[in-house]
């Protein structure tokens, strides 16, 4: 369905017929996509369609049952969570996941954690190697401060903070590792329309002026359908289309999806 | 310390992230310094100061708990245990093979810290009352496995004498001499712990406090810091050990029982979870409580009990006012005397306005 075949040193991510059951329920069932590196690839498709559990499982939380998940080329199946991270994979959650007891500035340098190195010992002692770290870190998290506007708030608690402005802290944790794949799931849910535009715009920046690939989990279909490279539309667990905005529009299996969970109208779905 | 902060505009970020950023609160730490270090123990008799060691050796050990517990999210009911296989390492060590304290003193340490990290394992699957459960049996297990090793614990009545920790060929024999002995590993085990909780170690056992799920995506590896967690906090544990071991002259599985696990636990809910500053308050509050209870019943206890009776309640009263404290304290202020510290403080600092 893609209008040009790229070669595998162009796949930032790629999905090879990966299955997922949780018990009886088919999660997700033989779901193929190959994400290319810089582009902004989103993921719709009713609620339960699966959409959660595909990023759960290139974020390493779960393993697929069948199938293989592969890293700028690297089979990253089996690989742990915190490896996969190590690896450039930072990604948000569908319910804010911060942490809550931890300063604005403490949970974006947290995000740095893999870029560090500070051991038990150096920390303890502080002094010398681990406090250059902090401050060189401190510099890099305080320019992501200010790209996200969060000046005020940088010691503020986490946990303190309106839902919008918590999401913005998530998106920067996520930011804070330096991703070259950015995985987002529903970044806009719950936003007015003036949050949603913000956040459609941090987006779009980090994925042109930092080349971060987005894999973007959605349903404001006007934010999709806007900002969107490519379009991949899963429904219970299979991937029913591919492609970019007008393809995915025009696809029939998807108006009927749609129809058919009675979420959104076919012209809602026209954006 | 009280303080305000207008008017003061901080120009680099190693000094907005130093430990006391403030001038004035520079000040007022120094100032508390000499009075702990030159005023206290001049002013103060012997028998004071023995209370304020008793503080100063539960301070260490409500400090590794504490990271334990309110920094990274874990529990453990069995760190008395901990101590005690610090203070029969250093004992062993210091009795049969001469060994002087600053060797004695960290192995105490380093061998708690293998232990506690031991016992940690299960943390990695287990959470809550589970892990509380498996750390209760390691307390269970150390305890008797103490009493029942003579080649551990010396045999007789399971206790070891240890000779007083000497410096530069001088014993430390008085509670003044052993006074700057603790202070001086207290004030090592206090800055330790200040700069793990604000830099790179320390951020991940809150993160994971706070949302493992998402620390581990993060790129946090769960495991390793749970463990390196447990083993930090059974190394202060058993440092614990060690100086109370020094102080007492006597290695002694008595002085190590659930019980004591119950008392650090009681410190640092007391004191407050996720605090430095909470913990000592804990230590002090928990140390002096026992204190209080007899110098009061002492005082005024004639006035309601007769002495038969007195002699049954008081042991038994500390206990009862314990369970009444933690309760209140976990109804009426889950963060403890830190926060009713904090509030004081914000209150002096913008006072005389309300807001
Ligand atoms: N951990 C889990 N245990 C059991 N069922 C799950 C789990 N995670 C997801 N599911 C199920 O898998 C299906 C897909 O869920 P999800 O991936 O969250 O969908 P989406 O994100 O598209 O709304 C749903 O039926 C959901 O109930
Ligand atoms: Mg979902």
């Amino acid at each position: 369905m893609s209008a040009r075949t790229v070669s595998t040193e162009e796949l930032e991510l790629s999905l090879r017929g990966i299955s997922k059951h949780f018990g009886g329920v088919r999660a997700v069932a033989d779901v193929s996509i190959d994400v290319r590196r810089g582009e902004i690839m989103s993921v719709i498709g009713p609620n339960g369609a699966g959409k959660t559990s595909v990023l759960n499982m290139v974020s390493g939380f779960y393993h697929p049952d069948t199938g293989t998940i592969s890293l700028k080329g690297a089979d990253i199946t089996n690989e742990k969570p915190s490896e996969i991270a190590r690896l450039g994979v930072a990604r948000t959650f569908q319910n804010i996941a911060l942490f809550k007891g931890l300063s604005v500035l403490d949970n974006l340098m947290l995000g740095r954690h893999v870029r560090m190195k500070a051991g038990v010992l150096s920390s303890i002692l502080y002094w010398g190697p681990a406090q250059r770290e902090e401050v060189e870190h401190r510099r890099w998290v305080e320019s992501l401060i200010d790209f996200l506007k969060l000046q005020d708030l940088r010691k503020q608690p986490a946990g303190a903070l309106a839902y919008g402005l918590q999401k913005r802290v998530e998106l920067g944790r996520a930011l804070a590792l330096d991703p070259s794949l950015l995985l987002l799931d529903e970044p806009m849910a719950g936003m007015n329309q003036e949050e949603k535009e913000d956040m459609a715009r941090y987006v779009l920046d980090v994925n042109e002026e930092w080349g971060t690939t987005v894999v973007l989990i959605e349903h404001d279909m006007g934010v999709v359908m806007d900002i969107s490279d490519r379009i991949a539309v899963l429904d219970r667990g299979e991937k029913i289309a591919e492609g970019n905005a007008d393809e995915v529009r025009a696809n029939p299996a998807v108006i009927q999806a749609y129809l058919g969970a009675g979420e959104q109208s076919a012209e809602a779905a026209h954006g | 310390m009280i303080h305000r902060e207008c008017g003061i505009y901080k120009t680099s970020y190693q000094a907005d992230m130093a430990l006391y950023p403030l001038p004035i609160a520079k000040w007022t730490v120094a100032a508390f310094a000499v009075l702990l270090i030159v005023v206290a123990p001049i002013v103060l008799d012997e028998y004071y100061l023995s209370i304020l060691n008793l503080i100063v050796i539960a301070s260490v050990g409500a400090i590794g708990l504490n990271i334990l517990v309110g920094y990274t999210g874990q529990i453990s009911i069995g760190h008395a245990a901990f101590m005690s296989v610090g203070a029969y390492t250093a004992a062993n060590l210091a009795v049969r093979f001469d060994m002087p304290f600053w060797i004695s003193l960290p192995a105490g340490g380093l061998m708690a810290a293998a232990i506690g990290a031991i016992v940690g394992i299960p943390s990695l699957r287990i959470k809550g009352l589970y892990l509380a459960i498996a750390t209760l049996a390691a307390q269970l297990i150390i305890e008797w496995t103490i009493n029942h090793v003579p080649w551990i614990s010396g045999g007789v009545q399971a206790s070891i004498e240890v000779p007083r920790p000497s410096l530069f060929g001088i014993s430390l024999d008085t509670q003044r001499e052993l006074y700057f002995f603790l202070m001086f590993f207290a004030v090592l085990a206090v800055v330790g712990a200040l700069n793990l909780v604000r830099s790179r170690v320390g951020r991940a056992f809150v993160a994971i406090r706070d949302q493992d799920i998402a620390a581990e995506i993060m790129g946090i590896n769960i495991f390793r810091y749970k463990l390196l967690a447990f083993a930090i906090s059974s190394f202060y544990a058993g440092v614990t050990g060690v100086l109370y071991t020094y102080y007492l002259g006597i290695a002694n599985y008595e002085q190590f029982q659930l019980v004591v696990s119950i008392d650090y636990l009681a410190m640092i809910i007391i004191g407050g979870l996720g605090s430095i500053l909470g913990s000592i308050f804990g230590a002090i509050f928990i140390t002096l409580l026992p204190i209080a209870i007899r110098w009061f019943m002492e005082g005024f206890g004639y006035l309601l009990f007769t002495q038969a009776e007195l002699m049954n309640i008081v042991p038994h009263m500390r206990l009862v006012l314990f369970g009444a404290l933690i309760i209140v304290f976990l109804v009426l202020e889950p963060e403890g005397l830190n926060r009713l510290w904090q509030n004081v403080r914000n209150y002096f600092r913008v006072w005389p306005f309300a807001y």
